[in-house]
């Protein structure tokens, strides 16, 4: 396989014992090419038709060429750690490389109809076999809803936390935890039915974003509580015995020395909340209802959102709606992406300054 | 404006553990008196009883009488919040609100407290850093966020946090154990410049710094691990170390304890 080099012999006596040869510093580099060109050569050998048997031979050629080179060059201890670098650099190809397909999947396919008509119009009057129609309504729906759930689940969650963090003991704040956890547990589609059967069923509204809101800040809920809980359990608690120290009360210590110094954290936990909802279709699909045309009024009537739209637009099964689907997903894709860029942006302007 | 601290039989817990028992001393005004004595005798927690810093931690509570003046602190009816307006305290750690600028940080008592007018606020914030020798330092910089500072410059930057409310008492928990020596002696001046004004309590581990910078010193100590830390003996300064009228702080004080 790959030619394997040593050190030059060192000059100098080695009288403690501490030289020891190494190999260079492109060898993983170059095991793993030589690998990836043995795996490659195995697959079309054996005429192998999947990619990804090639990519598992030459992942395990990749892990075992490196403890044996290293081992028979380096030594025991060497080669232990190693094998240990090369698993973590394998473990890490496989979690990257289908995040990397999907986007690139989605990219390519999605950027064909993506343009500004798309995102300006809706599918209002346009036959779904045709080209044409856009995405604007959705996007407005999915706006309005993921807009309302954090409205409703954000003060419900932040001031959860800070009763759990600052003020709970006993036996209600084991229940509250105990059944935060819970919710976390939720299934989307249960807390869509719960809503369905409270507010559409039992008090008789009708389809609205508000209902699919509701469902949406179920959801989010747990997020929120769970992650803002950690960030002020982040706050040392010097800070509030300095504060209590100069004679500030409680509530005041929470308003302006536990929340300022966490709320970059806990902004970014929102954030990755409202990520989390945003792509959520089954309550959507059960509250929300969908609608074709532009409903900008979240508490009237059926209105669209982007989950949906995706969904609806696959299952009307022709190459037209095929690629809205892709688009739409491209633009909830961006959506998501923009909101965590900002919520980073945010952790890093608000984090505690040191210079 | 500097009080004299009265305590009566005072015993304070965590819960069912009993960490000090039955204290009972006088601290005088305007007068440095240091507590000195082993790891877990009860100093810091006996110290935090004269603020009702204690009872913040769950579980904990006090027995006994802690008298400011005239005024017992632990008499019903008296807010906690209030005592700590009047009995300041600074820790070990430097502990600067890192969201703050240095200005800040001096006016966080003032202004999460009520409302002051600018000029008023300078005021308050040049005096309190004057106070505590660290205008000279950042009076370029009062913008700049306070954990930016060195620790020894961060620790003043809290006892002027800690005066600009004007307490009559200054409680002290070990502030220069985790300074360096230069940064330590400039703490110390300081204490010595402060008790003209204050009644100053601090806690030490460091018998050099007890016997430079205090009047007079209190000895506490614990018969083992598990039972409550007792006041053995409190006088002054000089006579502590030289001629204690108990043999364990003798023994304590020269090094020859354990």
């Amino acid at each position: 396989m790959t030619a394997t080099t040593t050190l030059p012999a060192t000059e100098q006596t080695d009288a403690l014992g501490i030289h020891q040869p190494r190999l260079p510093k492109w060898a993983p580099a170059g095991i793993a090419l030589g690998a990836a060109a043995v795996g490659v050569g195995i697959g079309t050998v054996a005429g192998l038709s999947s990619r990804i048997q090639w990519g598992l031979i030459a992942a395990l050629l990749f892990v075992l060429a490196s403890y044996a080179i290293s081992a028979t060059v380096e030594g025991k201890r060497q080669a232990k750690d190693r094998f240990a670098t090369s698993m973590v650099w394998v473990a890490f190809l496989l979690a990257v490389i289908p995040l990397a397909s999907l986007i690139w999947e989605t990219v390519s396919r999605g950027i064909k109809v993506l343009d500004a008509y798309f995102l300006t119009h809706s599918m209002s009057g346009v036959v779904t076999i045709q080209p044409g129609g856009g995405v604007y309504h959705a996007i407005l729906g999915t706006l309005e809803q993921v807009g309302i759930a954090t409205l409703i689940s954000a003060p419900i969650g932040l001031l959860t936390a800070i009763y759990l963090v600052e003020y709970g003991k006993g036996k209600l704040a084991k229940a509250v935890t105990f059944f935060v956890d819970v919710m976390t547990g939720i299934p989307s589609i249960v807390a869509g039915l719960f809503i369905l059967s409270l507010w559409i069923m039992m008090l008789g509204f009708s389809y609205s974003g508000l209902a699919g809101a509701m469902a949406l800040s179920i959801l989010m809920m747990p997020v929120v509580v769970r992650s803002t809980e950690e960030m002020l359990k982040l706050v040392p608690n010097e800070l509030r015995e300095a504060s209590y120290a100069l004679g500030v009360p409680k509530w005041k210590t929470i308003m302006k020395v536990v929340l300022p110094t966490s709320i970059g954290g806990i902004t970014t936990g929102v954030m990755l909340a409202i990520a989390r909802i945003a792509g959520e279709s089954a309550p959507l699909l059960l509250l929300v209802f969908g609608n074709p045309v532009i409903n900008g009024n979240p508490f009237d009537g059926a209105q669209a959102g982007l989950p949906l739209f995706i969904y609806e637009q696959w299952a009307n099964g022709n190459e037209a709606s095929y690629d809205r689907a892709w688009a739409a997903a491209l633009v909830l894709i961006a959506f998501v992406m923009i909101l965590n860029l900002v919520a980073r942006g945010i952790a890093r302007w608000k984090a505690p300054q040191h210079r | 404006m500097a009080k004299r601290i009265d305590i009566g039989s005072l015993s304070a817990y965590y819960g069912k553990f009993k960490a000090i028992e039955d204290i009972s001393m006088t601290v005088e005004p305007k007068s440095v008196t240091a507590f000195i004595g082993p790891s877990g005798c009860g100093k810091s927690t006996f110290l935090r009883t004269l603020n009702r810093m204690h009872e913040v931690a769950a579980g904990a509570h006090v027995e006994g009488k802690v008298m400011l003046d005239d005024e017992d602190l632990y008499a019903p009816g008296v807010d906690p919040v209030a005592v700590r307006r009047t009995v300041g305290m600074v820790f070990q750690r430097p502990n600067p609100f890192p969201t703050m600028s240095i200005y800040d940080n001096v006016a966080a008592g003032l202004k999460l407290n009520g409302r002051y007018k600018k000029s008023e606020l300078d005021a308050v914030v040049e005096k309190s850093l004057k106070g505590a020798n660290l205008w000279n330092e950042v009076k370029d910089r009062l913008n700049r966020p306070g954990s930016g500072l060195s620790g020894g410059q961060q620790q003043r930057l809290c006892i002027a946090r800690a005066i600009a409310v004007e307490p009559q008492v200054l409680l002290m928990d070990e502030p220069c154990s985790a300074l360096d020596p230069i940064s330590t002696i400039a703490i110390e001046d300081l204490i010595g410049e402060l008790k003209k004004k204050y009644t100053i309590v601090i806690v030490t581990h460091n018998m050099q710094q007890a016997a430079r910078v205090s009047d007079r010193t209190a000895f506490f100590n614990l018969a083992a691990v598990g039972q409550p830390g007792k006041l053995i003996e409190i006088d002054d300064t000089e006579r502590i170390f030289s001629n204690p009228s108990v043999q364990a702080t003798e023994d304590y004080v020269s090094g020859r304890f354990g």
